[in-house]
């Protein structure tokens, strides 16, 4: 709320205390305009990861990292955790659904599922990392592989911190609603968008 | 009204609450406001203040440069000056003035919104500008920079490694920012359309603004992206970039131009915008291609994305390469080759009254085509071999920056300082202003064409005497520019704290955001903002506005 005089006339009171039950005030966020405001974010939070991406490529081809100095990567820990990953995409997904029917309890089951999934994910990392033979400034393959894959792990935990908050905030009865659920869609985009970088990532750090 | 005004068929909200009532008191200019204008505001008064400081290096490099010898400071402290130089003038002045300034004030008012899509974003992003800059100031007391603006490793490996890594946080932080800002505006602009408005119609510095928007959006990250992995190199003793331990500082090069080319049309899209908005007011005519203005924005936005090598084509890119960034970068012509003509038929036989904002905007029309016009030569690969790192690029870089992106700071500034403050500016005062920066600008950065021909080295302290009387004549225009500056505060704070009032439309303009009081309420209109179906229909279309009888500097003395 804007200044400081107080009009008591009864049409501007009126009128105020409709502005209220509608919700918001002009100068607040607009509700309406939040996803839309995400994806323009999550466009600038890709091109970071596009052009570490494309950065990476770049030491593989151009001046080609020789041969010796790029170590065997363990497939099976990274290709559990792509499944994991994956799955709970596909498992957060139903939650948005879920809250148009106004069904809260789901929302929970659903974003509950994903953030076991995603935690297992770190904890899978952070393991991966344990075992892996090279350490950050061994070689530029390392630094690479390991700027990547922690970057993106932070990207996991943020996104872990929103599902988190979801299900925190989820507890009070009417917090979200089939009309009110900006902080479940952003949630779930934003692990979405998560899960996609990581499937680019995988291919290229540990296939190519 | 006037048919061109017509009431907006789908009036949304009834004017109401007490919060809309009124004016902000002064001191809300000093806190966390979420108010579009307030931000708006906030933001020129900031990087007006980067502005003097980075003026204020630049006067001591060139004071340096008045004399072969490096005899006014040491060469490190000459590379800490036109680094922070270089960093206040891009980071904290020409970026945030015309983005996050003018793009705040405006666009809500042109676009008939109450305010931006996230008010409270907005702030966010402001206050983050003041500390940033305050940190790369203040690194003059611990370590500057010293590594150029561009920062390429490994020299910015090896060099002033503290002042390297504040230089990083910095940009860092106005890169975040910057970003923050264009989701608003990107989403301002896209979905806070007032019912009626549509696309074809909006001002042209709204299209504008889309199109620096995307660019802010898809580059900025990249440089984030770069900066990351130089931090690393320095902290945690990575190699990416450096050559010694195997990485590639090829790389970063292709990183920072992903991004800082663009960042030439982000500071130039903004001001182009606000021409187009000023040249119709002051020369009473419509807009000349108003769609082709409004599309080459968007044209310069996408090929502005592919052209950032050919600031390398010293650095071993392949010829291939070197041929595609070069033809991509001339296209590049075209698009602002049609701004530039449409601007020039928008005041072929217009009534144009050369008050301060029109002065100014002719002044960065003329001065911006000698820019670009440098700008199609060093395009060239082989010319560019030639002038590389000479000061015929510096001459460049100012004439479209300066020329450029100042020239259409000032004119906005002194086109809507009315709208924002209530107040009238001089216009003797202002004309003075005009002359002097004219004179000061050519004198200073006119002769460095002929000095970067002769292969004189930027970015070094000492010079070969047969340069003197060159460099000097540089240094006497510089210090005309430096002393240019002093009538327009004077202008500005006299006129702001005891200026003539300003009536609602000083200008008779037809614009969204003159269709309301000076400064404007709280929100912005009483009642409903009016719905422009031509916001450029002066004088020629029968039964719109006529104002044709009535000269622009004279108008606002006249009763509307």
């Amino acid at each position: 709320m804007q200044g400081s005089t107080v009009d008591t006339s009864e049409s501007q009171v009126l009128v105020t205390a409709e502005s209220q039950a509608h919700g918001h005030d002009d100068h607040e966020e607009h509700p309406d305009f939040r996803i839309f405001g995400m994806i323009l974010f999550l466009i600038a939070e890709g091109m970071i990861f596009l052009g570490l991406f494309a950065a990476y490529l770049t030491f593989r081809s151009v001046n080609a990292i020789p041969a010796d100095q790029i170590p065997e990567r363990e497939l099976l820990l990274p290709g559990i955790n792509t499944i994991l990953l994956v799955a709970s995409s596909f498992l957060i997904h139903p939650a948005e659904d879920a809250i148009k029917e106004n069904d809260v309890k789901a929302v929970r089951k659903w974003f509950g599922l994903a953030a076991v999934l995603g935690v297992i994910f770190i904890f899978g990392q952070g393991y991966e990392y344990s075992q892996l033979t090279f350490g950050l400034r061994d070689s530029l393959f390392a630094s690479t592989f390991y700027i990547l894959t922690g970057f993106h792990g932070l990207h996991v935990m943020l996104g872990l911190g929103a599902i988190f908050a979801v299900l925190w905030r989820s507890r009070e009865p009417g917090h979200y609603s089939a009309e009110s659920h900006f902080g479940i869609a952003a949630a779930e985009l934003y692990w979405h968008f998560v899960d996609v970088v990581w499937i680019v990532l995988f291919l290229l750090l540990y296939l190519l | 009204m006037t048919s061109a005004i017509t009431e907006n068929p789908g009036a949304a909200k009834p004017p109401s609450g007490p919060q809309h009532k009124g004016h902000h008191p002064w001191w809300i200019y000093f806190t966390f406001c979420t108010d579009h204008k307030v931000i708006g505001i906030q933001y020129l008064v900031t990087t007006f203040i980067f502005y003097l400081i980075g003026g204020a290096l630049a006067t001591a490099v060139r004071a340096e440069l008045a004399t072969p010898a490096s005899d006014l400071v040491s060469r490190e402290l000459y590379n800490q000056l036109f680094t922070v130089h270089a960093t206040v003038m891009i980071f904290l002045w020409i970026v945030p003035a015309g983005t996050g300034a003018f793009a705040n004030f405006l666009l809500p008012l042109q676009l008939g919104a109450r305010d931006m899509a996230f008010p409270k974003l907005n702030a966010v992003a402001f206050w983050m500008v003041p500390p940033a800059g305050l940190m790369l100031i203040g690194s003059f007391l611990i370590e500057a920079p010293g590594s150029g603006w561009t920062s390429y490793p490994p020299l910015s490996l090896t060099n002033n490694q503290t002042g390297e890594l504040i230089w990083i946080l910095s940009v860092l932080l106005l890169g975040t920012s910057s970003i923050l800002g264009a989701v608003n505006f990107g989403t301002t602009i896209i979905k806070m359309r007032m019912p009626g408005l549509k696309f074809n119609q909006m001002p042209l510095f709204c299209w504008s603004m889309l199109a620096a928007s995307a660019l802010v959006l898809i580059s900025t990250p990249v440089l984030a992206g770069a900066l990351i992995l130089l931090s690393f190199d320095l902290i945690v003793g990575t190699n990416f970039f450096n050559p010694a331990g195997g990485g590639e500082p090829v790389v970063y090069q292709h990183m920072f131009w992903f991004y800082s080319h663009p960042a030439v049309y982000i500071m130039i899209l903004p001001v182009f915008g606000m021409i187009s908005e000023i040249l119709p007011v002051h020369a009473r005519k419509p807009i000349f291609g108003y769609l082709a203005i409004a599309y080459s924005s968007l044209t310069i936005s996408f090929l502005g994305l592919i052209v950032w090598a050919h600031h390398m084509f010293t650095s071993g890119t392949p010829s291939w390469l070197r041929m595609f960034f070069m033809v991509a970068t001339m296209i590049i012509a075209v698009p602002t080759g049609i701004k530039v003509f449409s601007w020039v038929a928008t005041l072929w036989g217009g009534k144009i009254s050369l008050n301060s904002a029109m002065l100014f905007a002719m002044g960065f029309l003329s001065m911006f085509v000698i820019g670009g016009l440098s700008g199609v030569m060093v395009a060239s690969v082989p010319f560019d071999i030639h002038v590389h790192d000479t000061y015929f690029i510096v001459a460049h870089l100012h004439y479209v920056l300066f020329g450029g992106s100042v020239f259409g700071l000032y004119a906005g500034i002194y086109h809507w300082f009315p709208k924002m403050t209530g107040r009238m500016m001089n216009e003797t005062w202002g004309r003075l202003h005009f002359v002097l920066t004219l004179v000061g600008f050519n004198l200073c950065f006119m002769p460095m064409h002929w000095l970067g021909l002769q292969g004189m080295p930027r970015r070094v302290a000492e010079y070969d005497p047969q340069f003197a009387t060159v460099n000097l004549v540089c240094s006497i225009g510089s210090f005309l520019l430096a002393i240019s500056t002093l009538p327009f505060l004077y202008n500005a704070i006299h006129a702001w704290i005891a200026g003539p009032k300003a009536s609602g439309n000083p200008w008779n303009a037809l614009g969204l955001e003159w269709q309301t009081t000076s400064p404007p309420p709280i929100e912005n209109w009483e009642g409903d903002p009016p719905l422009i179906e031509d916001s450029y229909a002066y004088g020629s279309k029968p039964g719109k506005k006529s104002v044709t009888a009535l000269k622009g500097s004279d108008l606002w003395k006249t009763p509307v």
